[in-house]
């Protein structure tokens, strides 16, 4: 068994979990719900058992680094967190039913990751630039942010359906959206969690910025990659003070919350393919 | 007393705030859309003349985020922050400092949650009773007689209500350490052959030269790979020089820079020369030579009419990995053997050994930055985490007990508290401190 395998069933796990979920969800069969977070624990044991054996595997092939460093093993370790974080909301919170909102994403990204085109599975060993211990930090702050994110638009989506229902503020299981915990909880959970992750995306770009600054002795250099995460950051700024100091709240943030997650994906994903490609496209 | 004209008003309102932070996200875009830093002729290529100049006039090109409107924003940024921190800090201090005995007993009646108990004693003793378990759990309570009772008042985390202002003065002070990087410090480069020393690097922007007021020298560079032939470390052996004198040595690689009077230099790239780096060592004299030789050119050294030539070489791309040398000091045959870059070997002639090594020669490529702000910006980084956690995770919290004197001289108490944030939170705090408090 190696990491790529364990890997590898982690997508089809979470595949799986996420049916659990939404089964769960659509016919309320009560015992669909612990089923579905034993298996999405076991799946996650199984992931988090994958990445650690990849990172002793770059040890036996002589390069001992990290398993962080490139788009596969990042877009990994960001299932890896929203699992994680979905997880700590479904123990804190006791409702089940944001897996069937949540626990998508860390499947699309599992799939994303052993799918897409001209990702690379493979251990590589790095270039000097990337090695040091700020880069893995800025990473996994990086990525704890996303997955809070992630997660928060999943909620957000989630507070936009049951808008539409007319048991918004009450949970009544003779429905579908009705089993939906009522409004207020669905915006306080997604407020917590957009805060989780402004920390954490506050923590990222300070790190990428001291690794920037003891790689070539610029803290702050405005490259696309660097401005696109401090838009995110502003997007998210603008998100709290709306909510403190003018009372927004419900739709609205739900919308931000959503909108807040597209500019971490452009961010993420858009920063490398698409600008790249317009730059390069640009100067053929 | 405060000043409620207009233009106060609007630098301080929040809403000006959201709509800088707006514009700066949007317009940030451009810049990540329009290349930055290009050359006029560049921007005439790629979009034609007429737009070209468009964003010529709008300062969207060459460089935006430091173009006077891009400035500006966050100028505005700036001055509202402080002008808002100026108008509500007061206030939070207020609260922070405010005498919270000092307070209407109606206004404890309508506070949520509520708690009433009874207890035998008398106020007094009730009191001492009661500090004392709450002391137990962390809460110091002070006290005040009131006309027919008691009031204690405790609370915890004042100060977090400071929070929010940290995190907005951290934003202050990030700016500040980068106004005082660009006004004081520089950005340059330098391009230095193995074994050259310099004083001199040329700034990026404008290209002139700036004296260090002290010398460095490249005494070494090399390239590690790995098995599968991608770089795994370059590394640069420097030295600074004083009037002469060698005060610091290091070796630099990636990451891993050398400072010297807030001067630091960094490893960003390299040249590969076609000449090498030999040493001689006469084992027998102890006389040691090192001399540059171009690649197929014939060395003549000092020592014993001794002569060099290097007449072949391997390179993995422009790195050469072994070289072929011929020797010769004109007694008998010619030496020629193959030497790997780098390393030494011994040679045995008629009537000496000598040792050889050898190497190709780089130019290092460094980057020398001064910025005596960075560690301003730091500060400020690390008060901008403190700050968010104290503001998100943190909340002042305040209970009071009114203990009122009853008939018979028994006490009936009422406890009640609030929290500035996470109030489901303190709901469960106030709801243990009732089933652990003294009751009987
Ligand atoms: C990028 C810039 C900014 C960041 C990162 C930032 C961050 C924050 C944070 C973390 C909070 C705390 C929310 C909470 O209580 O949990 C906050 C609150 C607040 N901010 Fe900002 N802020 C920024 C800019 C501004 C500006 C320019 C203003 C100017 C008006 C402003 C005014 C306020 C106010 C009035 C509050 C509420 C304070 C309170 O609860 O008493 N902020 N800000």
């Amino acid at each position: 068994m190696n990491s790529s395998q364990l890997i590898g069933i982690t997508t089809f796990t979470y595949l799986f979990s996420t049916i659990l979920y939404t089964a769960f969800f659509i016919f309320k069969t009560k015992r669909l719900g612990p089923l579905a977070t034993l298996f999405t624990l076991i799946a996650f044991l199984i992931q988090t058992a994958g990445i650690g054996l990849r990172w002793v595997e770059s040890y036996q092939m002589g390069m001992g680094r990290a398993p962080l460093t490139n788009i596969y093993e990042s877009v990994v370790f960001f299932a890896w967190t929203i699992i994680f974080i979905y997880l700590i909301i479904e123990w804190k919170f006791k409702t089940r039913i944001i897996g069937a909102f949540a626990v998508p994403f860390a499947f699309l990204a599992m799939a994303y990751a052993s799918f897409a085109s001209g990702i690379t599975k493979e251990i590589v060993p790095l270039v000097p630039a990337l090695q040091s211990n700020w880069l893995i930090a800025h990473v996994v702050t990086c990525f704890i942010g996303y997955a809070a994110f992630a997660v928060a638009a999943g909620l957000g989506f989630m507070y936009l359906i049951k808008n539409t229902s007319e048991t918004r503020q009450s949970t009544n299981d003779s429905t579908l959206l009705g089993s939906l915990p009522p409004l207020k909880v669905i915006d306080d959970i997604t407020h917590k969690t957009m805060v989780f992750g402004f920390l954490w995306l506050s923590i990222g770009i300070i790190t990428g910025a001291i690794w920037a600054n003891s790689a070539w002795g610029t803290y702050w250099s405005w490259d696309p990659k660097e401005t696109w995460s401090l838009i995110t950051w502003f997007i998210y700024a603008i998100t709290l003070h709306a909510r403190y100091t003018r009372g927004w709240g419900g739709t609205r943030i739900a919308w931000l919350a959503i909108f807040g997650f597209i500019s971490v994906i452009f961010t993420y994903y858009g920063v490398n393919f698409l600008l790249s490609g317009l730059h390069s496209y640009g100067s053929n | 007393m405060k000043n409620r004209n207009p233009i106060w008003d609007f630098f301080t309102s929040v809403k000006l705030a959201l709509f800088t932070l707006f514009f700066l996200a949007t317009t940030s875009v451009i810049g990540t859309i329009i290349p930055q830093k290009e050359s006029a002729q560049w921007y005439i290529d790629k979009y034609g003349e007429t737009t070209a100049n468009l964003f010529q006039i709008l300062s969207i090109t060459p460089d935006m985020y430091t173009s006077g409107w891009f400035l500006s924003l966050l100028g505005l940024l700036c001055i509202n922050l402080i002008t808002c921190s100026v108008d509500r800090f007061p206030g939070v201090w207020r609260q922070i400092k405010a005498d919270n005995l000092d307070i209407p007993l109606a206004r404890l009646e309508k506070m949520d949650p509520q708690f009433c108990w009874q207890l035998p004693t008398p106020p007094a003793s009730t009191a001492s009773t009661l500090k004392n378990d709450l002391r137990v759990r962390g809460w110091k309570a002070e006290e005040r007689t009131l006309a027919n009772g008691l009031l204690l008042f405790a609370q915890k985390g004042a100060m977090t209500r400071t929070g929010v202002y940290i995190v907005h003065a951290s934003i202050l002070l990030i700016f500040a350490g980068a106004i005082i990087g660009s006004s004081f410090g520089f950005k340059a480069s330098v391009m230095l052959p193995e074994t050259r020393t310099t004083d001199t690097v040329y700034t990026f922007d404008t290209h002139s030269s700036i004296n260090l007021g002290f010398e460095i020298r490249c005494d070494r560079f090399n390239i590690e790979f790995y098995d599968n032939g991608m770089p795994k470390a370059y590394r640069s052996q420097l030295s600074i020089l004083e009037k002469g004198k060698v005060v610091i040595e290091k070796a630099i690689v990636v990451n891993d820079p050398l400072s010297y009077k807030g001067i630091t230099f960094y490893q960003s790239s390299y040249e590969p020369y076609q000449e090498f780096l030999v040493t001689i060592t006469d084992k027998k004299t102890g006389l040691n030579e090192t001399a540059i030789i171009p690649y197929k050119q014939q060395q003549n050294f000092t020592e014993n009419g001794l002569r060099l030539g290097i007449i072949n070489a391997e390179a993995q791309g422009q790195s050469v990995s072994r070289m072929k040398i011929w020797l010769t000091d004109d007694k008998g045959e010619p030496s020629l053997f193959w030497l790997t870059d780098g390393e030494q070997v011994t040679v045995e002639r008629a009537t000496t050994k000598y040792a050889v090594s050898a190497k190709q020669m780089y130019a290092t490529g460094l980057q020398v930055a001064k910025d005596p702000g960075v560690w301003v910006v730091y500060s400020g980084c690390a008060l901008m985490i403190l700050g968010l956690i104290v503001a998100f995770f943190m909340s002042h919290q305040r209970i009071w007990l009114y203990i009122r004197e009853e008939t018979g001289g028994t006490s009936s108490i009422l406890m009640t508290g609030n929290a500035n944030k996470n109030k489901a939170g303190f709901e469960k705090i106030f709801q243990t401190l009732t089933e652990t408090i003294n009751k009987v």
